[in-house]
């Protein structure tokens, strides 16, 4: 462990801690634009500088280590003076459009640029100016709300490990692209959507969550229903109906990472072939019937088939897709209410 | 899985046998390719270059349907180097006699001659297998979907008893399972020779215990197994089926012998999601919640048990699948199916499952537990077998290599294999509009050799036939296949993969040969009035 002072008070952390992870254990948040967690560090941003006595300049919190004895000041006047410009710099070629923003309320810059009372950048001059791209049936991208911050790049460098993108250009010019800068399509791209949950702005954006505001919201975290993985998400809902899948950063599996089928999937929950009333086959065409005949017919039909060949005669399979719950009941039905082991489910087929 | 998903990246070697991860288990596949990246060694074997390949230390292309062969030679190796860890196999294995005997025969050169890979690969990846303790076996169906899928997963296991590679972390042997919940569905007891917690139904003990708790006098014959079921239908001994969440008609092998089967049936009721192929035969179609609409718990591959949590309610009127099995139960009479909610089934669960004792949704809610996890202090168990097996010492069984039940020919040259892609689950992903919108149709994958051989282009339309069935799909040409082989999906109700697949079981397990079909390729040039 070492001790050092964080804005007046003696703290501690683990030695090679970040200066930015060590202050977030002892409850001081430094602002971050290009730092997370499960990526190397880039130091791009700036945003996390904080002053250090003794050095000769402001040092970048997330490439650097505490060490015994720091004096760290997180919000001094020169601190928070560098952040502004660096926000002004920022928003002088950001659209100001945060009225129509799909990522509105989601917004790492907006957050920042509120924290700091930036209103609308000092600087007039060229903006950078991209269409919108309907990238594939499920991402948007707006490269005009790009803050180069490489998070994207990184995380689907280092956690998908597809490489898809990375930077091309230079200066002002410079943007993020697929090699040859080709669409983003399944032939270049696993469509996994990591790089939608670590923009911090509104550059690339999941279509499925277009049209709802963070704060309408609620989440509920779940277990996927596809594969053998057993990821946990976020469905979240908005006026009782799923409207998509974020990440849930406690999910014991997966982390942040997610599938494609797990982070788009949610319009198979909402699709208007779900089965929503029992059917009859009735002259080889099925009608809606109520629950009440239905498993009157159920039962009685088991009945029947039970009394005149015996309860061998009759078969289940329970399902790989249904909880433990029910696939308990299944069997359990199956041999206690029917009365025969011939229960079985996909799991050799 | 013996081992946690978490120690995947910790292997220094991992030994991918059959597994096409990063397609159908992705964020397992991404541990995988993270692990390479770091600098973990990874052996893949499959006939398919698949993604795992390109990061592959060693990649072996075997001849499907060899792998028997493949480990029986590698233990061969292995042994006659002295690789092998005698003091594992001395203290916690038997039949190592019988073992050494069998794979005596099973000389590199042999082994060459029958997998396709050199006799100079077979020496690397033994080599580089046991170079370290911290190496782990994967696999999937590529292993079990053969007529000898027994044998391979128990070859599986010779080789890592061989050298010691169980019980500890970061090794194991690790199956990792196809659905969300194929392993809870095992554990729940859903087979027709097991209770919960794979108790036999034939152990008199098992049998007292589920006959106290559920104060019924349970039935004494084993049950029938899916294609037991099917062919019982056939032959008139099936009458009737109850079909939950399941559908058969495009999973299992050899589609219309399941069809005609589920046609013969005097009452079929299916209870699902959607009007899947299955439910358009049945008499009585029952509307099921899915997931985002029900409590309860999965239990994924690596044994751990989480919640599933309600989001919404469920369309019209339909029901979460345990309650529409309580009111069935009851309906035929049934006492002991009134539960107020998932949790005081689960309950029941802990309480007739010694794996599943200690749990409770209450524990369950942040991390899930691992089982086994037998009593309510118990922290789970993130891999198994650790100083020793469940029955003490762990039996090495002697295994000879079968040929696989249908081999290519003059009439049908081709040999087809199955799997999953990465953008769609089974069938029911279809009925996601965006993800259909992805991949809207399948696109079989041919070596360009036979793709110029009968005169193909990307996209083009082809008729596969095999002994069972005929469809018609598109083709992708690439090298991710050999000359002579296709593989395709099976997630197409418009290109039903398994019309074409056999219905040869493994003799044990009764899974089908999904895996290796022989068909024959033509192409197709007028498509007007097909859908696919």
């Amino acid at each position: 462990m070492v001790t050092f002072t964080l804005n007046g008070k003696v703290v501690t952390a683990k030695e090679g801690t970040t200066i930015l992870d060590a202050a977030k254990e002892n409850g001081v948040d430094i602002p971050h634009l290009c730092y997370d967690k499960n990526l190397s560090a880039f130091g791009g941003c700036r945003l996390c500088v904080v002053e250090v006595q003794g050095a000769k300049a402001l040092v970048a919190s997330c490439t650097n280590t505490v060490s015994e004895g720091m004096v760290i000041q997180t919000e001094s006047e020169t601190v928070v003076n560098v952040r502004k410009d660096l926000l002004d710099l920022l928003l002088a070629s950001h659209p100001e459009d945060c009225l129509t923003c799909e990522q509105a309320g989601n917004c790492k810059l907006q957050d920042y640029a509120y924290r700091y009372g930036i209103k609308r950048s000092s600087y007039k001059g060229a903006k950078k100016s991209y269409d919108i791209e309907s990238l594939n049936p499920v991402m948007e991208r707006d490269q005009s709300k790009c803050i180069l911050c490489g998070k994207c790049v990184r995380v689907c460098r280092e956690v998908q490990v597809t490489g898809t993108i990375d930077f091309i250009n230079r200066g002002f010019e410079t943007k993020i692209a697929t090699a040859y800068d080709v669409p983003i399509s399944t032939e270049n791209c696993r469509l996994c959507g990591q790089c939608i949950s670590v923009c911090p702005t509104g550059a690339i954006i999941n279509k499925q969550l277009k049209g709802t505001r963070p704060w309408e919201v609620s989440k509920v975290r779940t277990t996927c229903p596809f594969c053998g993985v057993g990821c946990n998400f976020d469905l979240n809902i908005k006026d009782g109906k799923v409207v998509g899948v974020t990440p849930n950063p406690d999910s014991p599996v997966n982390g942040t990472s997610i599938c494609v089928k797990g982070r788009y999937h949610i319009d198979m929950i909402n699709s208007p072939e779900r089965l929503t009333k029992p059917l009859a086959k009735k002259n080889g065409e099925f009608v809606e019937i109520s629950w009440d005949e239905a498993l009157h017919t159920v039962t009685e039909k088991l009945k029947e088939t039970k009394e005149k060949y015996g309860p061998d005669a009759i078969a289940g399979l329970s399902s790989a897709r249904c909880t433990n719950e029910e696939n308990f009941l299944f069997q359990k039905m199956m041999r206690v209410a029917v009365g025969t082991n011939s229960v079985d489910h996909c799991a050799r087929t | 899985m013996t081992n946690a998903i978490s120690e995947v990246e910790g292997n220094e070697v991992l030994f991918i046998i059959g597994s096409n991860a990063t397609e159908a288990h992705p964020i397992i596949g991404n541990k995988m390719k993270r692990a390479a990246r770091n600098g973990s060694k990874l052996i893949v074997i499959d006939p398919r270059r698949t993604e795992l390949a390109e990061y592959a230390t060693l990649w072996l292309p075997l001849n499907s349907g060899t792998d028997v062969a493949l480990i029986n030679g590698l233990m061969h190796i292995i042994v006659k180097e002295g690789w092998h860890d005698k003091e594992f196999i001395e203290t916690r294995c038997e039949g190592f006699d019988e073992l050494l005997k069998a794979i005596e025969k099973y000389t590199p050169e042999y082994v060459s001659k029958i997998t396709g890979i050199s006799e100079e690969l077979l020496y690397e990846t033994a080599k580089l297998y046991t170079s370290t303790k911290k190496a782990g076996i994967f696999y999937t169906l590529g292993i079990t979907e053969h007529i000898t899928g027994t044998d391979n997963v128990m070859s599986l296991a010779n080789l890592a008893m061989l050298v010691g590679h169980l019980g500890i972390e970061n090794a194991g042997i690790n199956p990792i399972r196809g659905q969300n919940n194929v392993q809870g569905a095992c554990d729940m007891g859903a087979l027709p020779n097991v209770f919960s917690g794979y108790q036999s139904v034939t152990d008199e003990k098992a049998i007292q215990f589920f006959e106290d708790f559920w104060k019924f006098k349970l039935n004494r014959n084993t049950g029938l197994k899916i294609p037991e079921m099917f062919d019982g239908s056939h032959e008139g001994k099936v009458k009737a089926m109850y079909i939950m969440g399941e559908d058969p008609v495009l999973t299992d092998p050899d589609a219309n012998h399941v069809r005609k089967a589920l046609e013969k049936l005097d009452f079929l009721v299916v209870q699902d999601i959607f009007l899947s192929e299955t439910a358009k035969l049945a008499d009585i179609v029952l509307p099921a919640a899915c997931y985002a609409e029900k409590e309860g718990t999965f239990t994924n591959t690596e044994r751990r048990v989480q919640l599933v949590r309600k989001a919404v309610e469920a369309p019209g009127e339909a029901r979460p699948d345990w309650e529409i099995i309580c009111d069935v139960a009851k309906g035929l009479g049934a006492g002991g199916f009134d539960y107020k909610d998932a949790e005081e089934i689960f309950k029941e669960i802990a309480a007739t499952t010694p794996s599943y004792r200690g749990m409770t949704f209450a524990r369950l809610d942040k991390n899930g537990l691992q089982w086994p996890c037998p009593t309510e202090d118990h922290p789970g168990t993130q891999y198994l077998h650790k100083g020793t097996f469940p029955k003490g010492k762990a039996l090495m069984k002697a295994i000879e290599y079968k040929v696989p039940a249908e081999a290519v020919d003059e009439e049908y040259p081709i040999l087809l294999s199955t799997g999953r892609m990465l953008y769609h689950y089974n069938i029911t992903s279809r009925f996601s509009e965006k993800l259909d919108a992805i991949k809207p149709y399948e696109l079989a994958e041919i070596n360009p050799a036979d793709a110029e051989k009968l005169g193909l282009k990307e996209e083009d339309f082809v008729r596969v036939t095999s002994r069972r069935g005929s469809i018609v799909t598109r083709v992708t040409i690439t090298n991710k296949v050999k000359p002579g082989m296709m593989s395709m999906t099976f997630h197409y109700r418009e290109s039903p993969a398994n019309e074409l697949t056999n219905s040869a079981f493994d003799p044990v397990t009764k899974t089908g040969e999904y895996k290796v079909s022989a068909v024959k390729v033509e192409k197709v040039k007028d498509m007007q009035g097909t859908a696919v």
